[in-house]
């Protein structure tokens, strides 16, 4: 996965579609990234920060009752073990440090599961930067111990009551703050979306998990790649980081939505929130709502670079239902001891069913499990009974 | 960045609003929200008849970040009411107004629609010009082309924070008019007339001679006289739309722009 071409197109997905008040503000932040990602000193200090404040290198762990379970060798990368729980904090750490690169001394976030409000909140409490998150009312109701955390950690939470009050408007309320703060404020967007820089450099800050996970498989398969490479798309973060690290392999890459979000599978191009890429979207172009159990994917639109993915046939996209996800969810936790956030129960999910059906016994998968499943209990206790 | 198609007139907008301008006028823009209550043409005629030089059609979007809470509101409300841009294209070709009529919609939708289909459904329905906020000079060179080629004028922004030789480029791209935004934010009232509308008004006009409207913010007569001192025109949405909202019918609208219109004209 390469750097994106003229305008920031992934093929035809990408680019930048804002308002003419953020176009200057997003060329800056494309000449800070590029400038930062080529100095070695802000690589260690990210680095640094990385190893002794976020846990990394994350552990590549094998699931042998699992794989007993279903037939095939399932490798998990672990980033429900870093700080805060979910690979966000790898983004947010390096984008706060950019911001203060750019002399920027306020984030805003808008935030789903909550899991990259979290993040930004708490990169924010580290850098010594004010933090403000937007979230969906639907969201902070059925996540309310991350809006509380989010809180604790100094940042100020804005519930969001337009549309379906879900991911979909706490991104168009963040990108009306940013059209009116522009200057001294950096958007900490979560996930690659959002218009060129974003997708891109959310990427590169994300492949280290990708590029960990391949040297880590080497090291554990004496030095064969995994077959399968399974990640849970929303925005698609966590995937585009992992299978950045594994896209120059033979691995077959699937990335998993939401069945009712599954913006790659039901969706078509269409240009929202800074993009061009695939939208769940109605005849005359009104974007429609997602709906899922995860607040995380529960967004109607995805990252251009995978709909460039998706269309050069380079990853496969599938989609679980919320029932399977559930079932996943448990058999995890009654397995392996590990209870995953319901987004990367997506993909453990397809894992499960494909394993019956598609996957060769005997294959080697490595799912990203993204984040950790605390802050999903109450919401699973309560559909369970 | 340069114009997509350099040298290409601007068309019925912008005849218009140039003649209006050079016979000494200043410009007013009323915007209303296409398809808000089932009659809402009677508020398109109104508007006219009180002094508009051309109107702003919105187009509700399911998704407006360019927009504050009233223009979303009235967008919401309209889509729970089931328009759609069809609709709202097949109303404005039977409004029978004698102004121009221009409107203002979120990106998706031309794309969606595709930028020919799009451009000849506006042209058929009368449509004069078209403002899309979210689709940047950088993005919008084929569009430009297309709605230049269907006769609709494709008018670009500029923001207070466009540099000067951007601002240069967008001059010379837009059509009909351009499109000042007042200020650094969403759409919506404000107490007073920021100062970046004025300053950006006067980088505008010194550099272009296409007629330069100031939009986003101006809320009352006043603040669009006090622009207008270096601006050749406003555009006034959420303060209209506000009006319409809190139950307004046509004939206080109308009483609302012809306000505005005597203020300017004094």
């Amino acid at each position: 996965m390469r750097e994106p071409g003229p305008g920031g197109r992934f093929g035809e997905f990408g680019g930048r579609f804002v308002p003419e008040s953020l176009v200057p503000a997003c060329a800056e932040l494309e000449a800070a990234f590029t400038a930062a990602w080529a100095d070695a000193a802000f690589r260690a200090e990210l680095d640094g920060l990385l190893a002794s404040y976020a846990g990394r290198p994350t552990p590549v762990t094998e699931c042998k009752r699992l794989s007993e379970r279903l037939g095939v060798r399932v490798l998990l990368k672990r980033e429900d073990l870093t700080h805060t729980g979910s690979h966000k904090i790898n983004n947010v750490l390096g984008q706060a440090l950019l911001a203060r690169r750019m002399g920027k001394s306020r984030l805003i976030a808008e935030t789903g599961a909550g899991q990259h409000g979290v993040a930004a909140a708490t990169a924010a409490a580290l850098l010594g930067l004010s933090c403000e998150v937007y979230m969906g009312e639907v969201d902070t109701a059925r996540q309310e111990l991350n809006v509380f955390r989010m809180r604790l950690l100094g940042a100020e939470v804005h519930p969001v009551s337009s549309g379906s009050r879900t991911l979909k408007d706490a991104v168009n309320e963040a990108l009306r703050d940013w059209v009116a703060s522009v200057e001294t404020t950096h958007y900490c967007i979560g996930s690659v979306m959002g218009p060129h820089p974003y997708p891109w450099l959310v990427r590169e800050l994300q492949r280290v998990v990708g590029d960990e996970a391949r040297r880590q498989c080497r090291q554990l398969l004496g030095g064969a790649d995994p077959d399968v490479v399974v990640a849970c798309v929303g925005g698609g973060s966590n995937a585009a980081g992992t299978f950045a690290g594994f896209v120059d392999t033979a691995a077959v890459l699937v990335g998993v939505e939401a069945a009712g979000g599954a913006a790659m599978g039901r969706g078509v191009p269409g240009v929202v929130h800074g993009m061009r890429s695939q939208f769940l979207q109605d005849e005359a172009g009104q974007i429609l709502e997602a709906e899922s159990i995860s607040a995380g994917l529960d967004y109607p639109g995805v990252g251009p670079e995978h709909a460039h993915l998706g269309a050069i046939g380079r990853a496969r996209y599938v989609s679980a239902e919320d029932g399977d996800v559930l079932e996943a969810f448990k058999l995890l936790a009654e397995t392996e001891g590990i209870i995953p956030a319901l987004e990367p129960a997506h993909a453990l999910a397809w894992v499960t069913a494909a394993a019956r059906t598609e996957i060769p016994a005997g294959s080697v998968v490595l799912v990203t499990l993204s984040g950790r499943g605390d802050k999903d209990v109450a919401q699973v206790m309560a559909m369970l009974g | 960045m340069s114009a997509a198609a350099p040298g290409v007139p601007g068309g019925r907008l912008e005849s218009a609003l140039r003649a209006r301008r050079d016979g000494g006028a200043k410009l007013l823009v009323p915007y209303l929200t296409g398809g808000l209550g089932p009659d809402w043409l009677e508020y398109v005629r109104a508007v006219a008849a009180a002094g508009a030089d051309a109107i702003e059609i919105g187009i509700p979007f399911s998704d407006p970040v360019m927009d504050g809470p009233v223009i979303q509101r009235a967008s919401a409300d309209a889509l729970a009411g089931g328009v759609t841009p069809a609709g709202v294209l097949a109303g404005l070709a039977h409004a029978e107004v004698s102004v121009p009529l221009v409107v203002m919609t979120y990106y998706n939708l031309v794309a969606r629609g595709g930028h020919v289909r799009t451009a000849h459904q506006l042209a058929d329905a009368g449509v004069a010009g078209a403002i899309l906020p979210d689709l940047p000079l950088d993005e919008a060179t084929d569009w430009l082309a297309t709605a230049a080629s269907a006769g609709v004028d494709a008018v670009l922004l500029a923001a207070p924070t466009t540099p000067d030789d951007r601002l240069d480029a967008i001059c010379e791209a837009s059509r009909g008019f351009l499109y000042a935004v007042g200020l650094l934010g969403v759409t919506g009232e404000r107490d007073r007339l920021a100062g970046s509308a004025t300053r950006l008004a006067a980088r505008c006009t010194a550099r272009t001679d296409l007629p330069v409207l100031v939009g986003v913010g101006i809320s009352s007569a006043d603040q669009a006289r006090e622009v207008c001192r270096v601006a050749d025109g406003v555009v006034i949405g959420s303060a209209l739309v506000r009006r319409i909202l809190g139950g307004a019918g046509p004939d206080e609208a109308a009483e609302f722009v012809a306000g505005v219109r005597r203020a300017l004209d004094a």
